[in-house]
């Protein structure tokens, strides 16, 4: 692998690190899986790209995004707390919805960004590294910043009621906590980052594109699979920093299968997903064979 | 004799290597999905460069349609640092030109490259960046569907409005017919899936169908030619691949051409002769006019003997 691939993995590995944030968020401490993220990426991606061409500085434009990513989250979960429709089914329903409110905000399928002044340009500007070693920089302050943000959160006596909220939902009731708030509120604020995210991924790729939440929710369920795997959770602030560095493992590992060569062993381009997907078995199994291992030789 | 015999060898081993290949250029090819038109167009870039004799070493990279290993691609190459990069299809194209400033990169297979943000203008690229655009022949298309069927009222169309080329291409598509007093009927699907449904909800309402250059739709275009047989009601396409594979007519860009003639520009940076920023966006003038008899049949149309005579291909 190449330092620019390598680099590049982790400016992927941390710009997707504030979607897989968001996901932890939900999957794991809410215990809400949510679909909405295929479309609240393109979503964030959408509406910086229309704030960016229309003028504004490109942080306004990441801030609109994260709003607009809190509301389709929210929409989300009061589709499911109010209306009673089944959680899956609810984030499929705003995710559909947001594709063709994406092409809307953005008037047309895809918006350019080669050209304008964005965030990744006045930050190598301002610190005079090149490229490929300022917008990784660039990208992990902006999620370490985040990390450390919802650790702060989650530490709050609001986000232990959320922590308690995924863990035992009818005990923080019977506290007094309103449940269907705490949905609400989670889920907006899982799909904020992954709109600022999607912010992030469109000022990388030079230009917001409709389709480009595609597969979105399998590299989050990946990474928060892979770092937890790997760096374990025995509490909140390892158990976030894990889903971060698995977001950084998992872009790695694409790198390399992306990076491999054809000899005589033929890896083709088409094989990609199966790599992808035989990754993740790999990070889902691998506990169990160790703790299988463990357990033989004890006996 | 054989004193000629060796000298002629010998000159040949002399020359050959100089003329043909001295060097060994690599290649880097950026292309977001696999697909009969695009890889069309990636066969016949290495064809023509062979031909050429350029040896030319290839890192072929695509994206499976994941916009997010599409970046991860052009980070890829740039650590390639190739002599050229080809990028194939729009989203491709602006990964690559956002991360690759300094090796010339030629794209193919896009619509719009200004409203992309790759050139600054058609004539003008003015950086590392140029290629040749595929907008479809929209007017000759129309024109094609006039002669299957001159009392012609209405034409139907199935696209992704999600794809920027598609609107792109609907938009001219329903300016075109203005021009010849045809009604446009619009079906949109989010993805291959929907093309079936889409083709039914048509039927009844046009005289013909025109798939335009639309990834998702002629990805499922089986569906809509299902439909059409059924329905005795003529489909036609905007490339000629599909005629192959059940439509009645096209005439379109052959984008194994397209690729041939993306080739020559590449020839002309590798053999340093031109450079991008100097080189005027290319389209493809060479059209190609496929017919398929048994398509024809089963939709209830007869396949006018003017069309029958000009054809490349009659697809019996």
């Amino acid at each position: 692998m190449s330092l620019y691939a390598f680099m590049g993995a982790i400016e992927q590995g941390t710009a997707f690190g504030l979607m897989v944030l968001g996901v932890y968020l939900t999957f794991r401490v809410l215990d809400f899986p949510d679909l909405t993220v295929d479309g609240s990426l393109p979503l964030g991606a959408a509406v910086s790209a229309v704030a960016i061409s229309n003028g504004y500085h490109p942080l306004t434009g990441m801030a609109m995004a994260v709003g607009s990513g809190f509301i389709a989250g929210a929409v989300t979960g009061i589709l499911n707390t109010k209306f009673k429709i089944l959680h899956l089914l609810a984030s499929i329903l705003t995710m559909i919805s947001l594709y063709s409110i994406n092409i809307r905000i953005m008037g047309r399928p895809n918006i350019t960004l080669l050209g304008e002044d964005t965030l990744i340009d006045q930050f190598i500007e301002l610190s005079g590294l090149a490229p490929h070693y300022s917008t990784p920089i660039l990208f992990a302050i902006i999620s370490g910043a985040a990390l450390l943000a919802l650790i702060w959160f989650l530490k709050t006596s609001f986000g232990l009621a959320m922590l308690a909220t995924g863990d035992n939902p009818k005990m923080v009731t019977s506290l007094g906590v309103n449940r269907d708030m705490m949905i609400i509120f989670g889920v907006g604020l899982s799909n904020g980052m992954v709109a600022l995210s999607g912010a992030l991924v469109a000022q990388n790729q030079g230009a917001a594109d409709v389709n480009m939440g595609i597969g979105t929710i399998i590299a989050g369920l990946a990474s928060v699979i892979i770092g937890e795997t790997l760096f374990g959770k025995p509490n909140v602030t390892r158990a976030m920093l894990s889903a971060l560095l698995g977001s950084v493992i998992y872009r790695i590992a694409i790198a390399l299968a992306l990076g491999v060569r054809f000899g005589d062993f033929a890896f083709t381009p088409s094989d990609l997903n199966l790599v992808t997907a035989a990754l993740v078995v790999v990070a889902l199994v691998s506990p169990h064979i160790k703790s299988g291992l463990l357990k033989r030789r004890a006996s | 004799m054989k004193k000629i015999l060796l000298f002629l060898v010998l000159l040949f081993m002399v020359t050959v290597p100089v003329i043909h290949s001295a060097q060994t250029h690599t290649v880097s090819i950026s292309q977001i999905v696999e697909h009969p038109s695009l890889d069309a167009m990636r066969d016949g870039f290495k064809d023509r460069l062979k031909e050429a004799g350029f040896d030319v070493i290839y890192n072929e990279h695509i994206a499976q349609g994941n916009q997010a290993t599409n970046i991860q691609i052009a980070n890829q190459i740039k650590g390639e640092s190739p002599d050229l990069v080809l990028t194939i299809t729009t989203p491709s194209s602006q990964a690559v030109a956002q991360k690759i400033k300094d090796i010339p990169v030629l794209f193919t297979g896009v619509t719009d490259p200004v409203a992309a943000g790759l050139v600054k203008s058609l004539m003008h690229p003015g950086k590392n960046i140029s290629g040749m655009t595929d907008l479809s022949p929209v007017l000759r298309q129309v024109e094609l569907i006039k002669e299957f069927l001159p009392e012609v009222k209405t034409i139907g169309t199935i696209y992704n409005a999600g794809e920027a080329n598609s609107i792109v291409l609907t938009n001219l598509l329903k300016e075109v017919c203005k021009d010849f007093g045809i009604k446009v009927e619009e079906a949109s699907v989010a993805n291959s899936s929907g093309v079936y449904q889409a083709a039914k909800s048509l039927v009844g309402k046009c005289d013909a169908i025109y798939i335009p250059l639309d990834n998702t739709v002629v990805s499922g275009l089986e569906a809509a030619i299902k439909v059409c047989r059924q329905n005795k009601l003529p489909i036609f396409s905007a490339d000629t691949d599909s005629v192959e594979r059940g439509t009645v007519a096209a005439i379109a860009v052959d984008y194994y051409r397209m690729g041939l003639q993306t080739a020559d520009m590449a020839a002309r940076i590798l053999g340093g002769k031109a450079k991008t920023a100097d080189m005027p966006v290319e389209t493809l003038q060479n059209l190609r006019l496929f017919v398929n008899e048994k398509a024809a049949a089963r939709m209830g149309v007869k396949i006018p003997k003017q069309v029958m005579d000009r054809a490349d291909e009659v697809i019996k």
